[in-house]
């Protein structure tokens, strides 16, 4: 297992913003890199079987038990219209919480692999260009440089925020 | 710095509720012409409480109103007022408006003034009445009766001095507050030669004069409790002029006593929670309990986890590991019961609203009605008891309503001319056996079927066992009152007690006897938070299904299966034909099993009607802790919840009466 378990502090949600650098794990997909506020991780772990749940969109696997909670796992490169890829020993969890009017809500990103921690300046962030297909850049806040590679930063209230994604096919996200 | 009081106020909203609660039962309690004056203590010390905290909260209708019914209670606390049935009706209404203007400054609505004017107008009235001169009622504090001295009872444990303690500091300190006189009690002395020089065998009782506060004198003790049985009493004017002659100290056998009881009951200033106190309780959220309950639920799967892995274990260790193994097993259990137990209460919580029901609804029926209560003490989960007070309620209706008669009739009858209604609790197994019963006139079998054809429930030509006449009370819109009251017979009844007791998982029967009266049965799950399961699997998907929704689980024949409509697949059970739901293709897994008879038929039982859940295979049956899917998902058609398995999966759990409907809906569709 690459469990290596890291209790992260309750998400101040984006108090830090007005500090210049913020701190961003960075995880692979494919080619690609992609970034999120570490204070919004609250664990990686390995991949294991998910249950599935009925009527459920595509690209929510199904659930697990996380210490006691039941979490629902998201599949990234589903999401983002990625090509699908195996899940293998080294397939990640990385579990990810956000605050919703309802309270604090917990779910899992499948990646290929986490990469790092970085520090990155809040004045580096590009906006995302306009791209043709609107799906994968509505979860995108922006792009940086880092180490001349191209850091994608997620937005995680939108990749969880709104219905369709995590919420369900019938009635609304609790 | 400014003390921010709003946080107090859940607090004091619900102690006041509480406090009303008893306030109301004492109030049933209370015998018209020979009142206990311990009971009108109680009362008093409710309303007193609700008054002082209304008045720091800045409530200020509540504490006057309060005030003006606390006056009226001190009047027939110092007998100056006789309790008649008035003014017992008085207080009684009193405690509904009260209820009233809780919940309304809690919800922050307005309070119905007009209603509140005239009732506290109807106590000033009463007080009035008595002959004295009103007090004065424009102050809402302050202006409570001094007590004119205290009788403090001081009883030092052996131990006493090994502590640290000085009894004649403390009696020293007492005297700042007032002229004391200090009576000692020396009957536990023992003989010189058996006396103890290092520990303490003497008690004291004080006359303390004046009127010092209860804290002050509380505060003299401080570091004597649990140390010490105090009792302290407060001498009204009344009592002052039967003190007590110094001889009779003597028969004060305090230090028998359990050390706290006295401390506690005769406590806190406001003594709403009395019983609460005396048996030394805490108030926790139940958000805490619930975390509780999850840790423990995760110890239990991963003590699951290892018992797996035991019997895999070798070596010098192995043995030892193995007996820790089923050490640790046993306690877990232990822990899981105790912390269960936690969210249990007693059912009286429930049982408590009746009387004062029941009183009402027989004066206005012109019925003469006993209640008995019995198995008040009988424990069920929070969530359980909060949603089985409506259907109870409405049980008790339909038997004062529908089942008790009036005493003309009773008595040509041959019968008592006060009918009893009588609700019974127990522990049955791992479920609650709730009765509520009548000796009225029991069902009529005539008028129900003669209803039933009426209401085309059944057809003219039917002939119905007794026990089947019975089950038509349950059907949605039948309802026998011969005129409509405002109390039942809406015919909105059975059938939605029957639905919210069998949301709970549990079960309503009737029995009845003509002339004799009815009982109706209900059992209920001792919890909501575990459940009785069966596992089945479908696929590589392991699903619960609650045990008490399952009525038999068959392998059927080819030959056994029915089609109709090209969709729809039904088999015989028990002289009727039900549907199959096939599982698989609700929950869109892939099945071992496609033909019917390669695997297993379920009969379950939801939302009323009977139905086959295909299966690939039943796995076994276990006690699941449920879980909320709704935290980080949402909500799912046919999912009750989700449970986390001995091997730390999760497992899904059907909930029988969603997934009727959902799968009827995609049959007809």
């Amino acid at each position: 297992m690459t469990a290596a378990k890291s209790e992260a502090p309750q998400p101040p949600a984006r108090e830090a913003a007005g500090s210049a650098a913020r701190q961003v794990l960075t995880f692979v997909l494919g080619d690609e890199t992609y970034g999120v506020d570490i204070l919004r991780v609250q664990e990686i772990r390995g991949w294991s079987a998910v249950t599935k749940i009925p009527q459920a969109p595509a690209h929510v696997l199904g659930v697990l038990n996380l210490r006691g909670s039941i979490v629902p796992i998201v599949d990234l490169r589903m999401r983002l219209a990625l090509e699908r890829a195996e899940y293998t020993s080294i397939t990640v969890i990385i579990v990810l919480s956000v605050q919703s009017g309802t309270g604090r809500r917990d779910f899992g990103v499948v990646v290929d692999g986490v990469s790092d921690v970085v520090d990155v300046d809040e004045a580096e962030v590009r906006p995302p260009p306009e791209l043709g297909t609107r799906a994968a850049t509505d979860f995108i806040r922006g792009l940086v440089p880092v180490a001349e590679r191209m850091l994608v930063l997620l937005d995680i209230d939108r990749l969880i925020g709104d219905a369709a994604s995590v919420g369900v096919a019938h009635g609304e996200p609790a | 710095m400014t003390l921010d009081l709003t946080q107090f106020h859940d607090t004091f909203f619900e102690e006041s509720f509480e406090a009303l609660d008893t306030m109301e039962s004492a109030l049933l309690e209370l015998d018209v012409g020979a009142p206990d004056p311990e009971t009108i203590n109680d009362i008093f010390r409710v309303a007193h409480s609700i008054k002082g905290g209304s008045a720091t909260f800045g409530f200020g209708d509540i504490a006057s109103f309060t005030h003006s019914l606390e006056t009226l209670l001190d009047e027939l606390r110092a007998g100056r007022m006789a309790v008649s049935v008035s003014i017992s009706d008085l207080l009684l209404k009193s405690v509904d408006v009260l209820r009233e203007m809780l919940r309304a400054v809690q919800a922050k609505l307005p309070v119905d003034a007009q209603r509140v004017a005239d009732l506290q107008f109807d106590l000033e009235l009463a007080i009035a009445r008595r002959g004295g001169e009103p007090q004065s009622t424009s102050s809402s504090a302050g202006t409570e009766t001094r007590p004119r001295g205290w009788r403090i009872r001081f009883h030092p444990y052996r131990e006493f001095f090994a502590r640290g303690n000085d009894p004649v500091r403390m009696l020293r300190e007492l005297a700042t507050l007032g002229a004391i006189e200090v009576e000692a009690d020396a009957t536990l002395l023992p003989a010189l030669s058996e006396l103890d020089p290092q520990a303490c065998h003497l008690g004291w009782t004080i006359h303390l004069a004046g009127g010092a506060a209860e804290e002050a004198i509380r505060e003299v003790f401080d570091w004597a409790t649990g140390e010490c049985d105090l009792q302290i009493e407060r001498l009204g004017p009344w009592a002052a002029e039967e003190r007590p002659a110094p001889d009779t100290v003597a028969t004060l056998p305090e230090s028998s006593e359990p050390p706290h009881a006295n401390l506690l009951a005769r406590g806190s200033a406001s003594g709403i929670s009395a019983d609460v106190a005396a048996a030394g309780s805490i108030r926790v959220s139940v958000e805490k309990i619930d975390e509780l309950m999850n840790t423990v639920g995760e110890l239990v799967i991963t003590q699951a986890m290892l018992s797996q892995l035991s019997p895999l274990l070798e070596g010098p260790g192995a043995e030892q590991l193995r007996s820790g193994l089923a050490q640790l097993e046993r306690n877990m259990r232990e822990l899981q019961e105790s912390v269960m137990r936690v969210r249990m209460l007693p059912i009286s919580f429930v049982f408590s609203r009746f009387p004062r029901m029941v009183r009402d609804l027989a004066q206005r029926l012109g019925k003469q009605i006993e209640l008995k209560l019995t198995g008040e003490h009988t424990e069920l989960d929070k969530t359980v008891l909060e949603k089985i007070g409506d259907p109870l309620v409405h049980l008790v209706r339909n038997c004062i309503d529908h089942g008790i008669e009036t005493p003309e009739v009773r008595v040509a009858a041959g019968k008592p001319a006060a009918g009893t209604v009588h609700l019974d609790a127990c522990h049955r197994g791992g479920t609650i056996a709730v009765e509520v019963g009548d000796d009225g006139a029991g069902l009529d079998r005539a008028r129900i079927l003669a209803k039933a054809r009426e209401r085309g429930l059944i057809a003219p030509s039917d002939t119905l066992s007794d026990e089947q006449v019975h089950e038509l009370i349950f059907l949605p819109g039948f309802s026998t009152a011969e005129h409509t009251t405002d109390l039942s017979g809406r015919g909105v009844g059975m059938d939605v007690v029957r639905r919210n007791i069998k949301e709970l998982g549990g079960t309503i029967d009737v029995r009845t006897e003509r002339g004799r009266g009815s009982r109706f049965l209900i059992t209920l799950p001792l919890t909501l938070a575990i459940v009785d399961g069966q596992t089945v699997a479908v696929g590589t998907e392991t699903y619960i299904v609650p045990l008490t929704s399952i009525i038999e689980s068959l392998q059927l024949k080819p030959e056994q299966v029915n089609r109709f409509g090209g969709r729809g697949e039904l088999f015989a059970f028990r002289g009727q034909y039900l549907p199959v739901i096939r599982l698989h293709e609700i929950f869109g897994v892939e099945p071992r099993a496609r033909a019917l008879h390669q695997g297993l038929v379920v009969v379950v039982e939801g939302d009323g009607r009977r139905v086959g859940l295909f299966v690939d295979d039943l796995l076994g049956q276990q006690q699941v802790v449920i879980k909320s899917l709704e935290t980080n998902y949402g909500r799912v058609e046919g999912v009750s919840g989700a449970t986390i398995l001995g091997d730390g999966s999760v497992a899904l759990i059907l909930d029988l009466p969603g997934l009727v409907r959902f799968a009827s809906l995609r049959i007809a569709a």
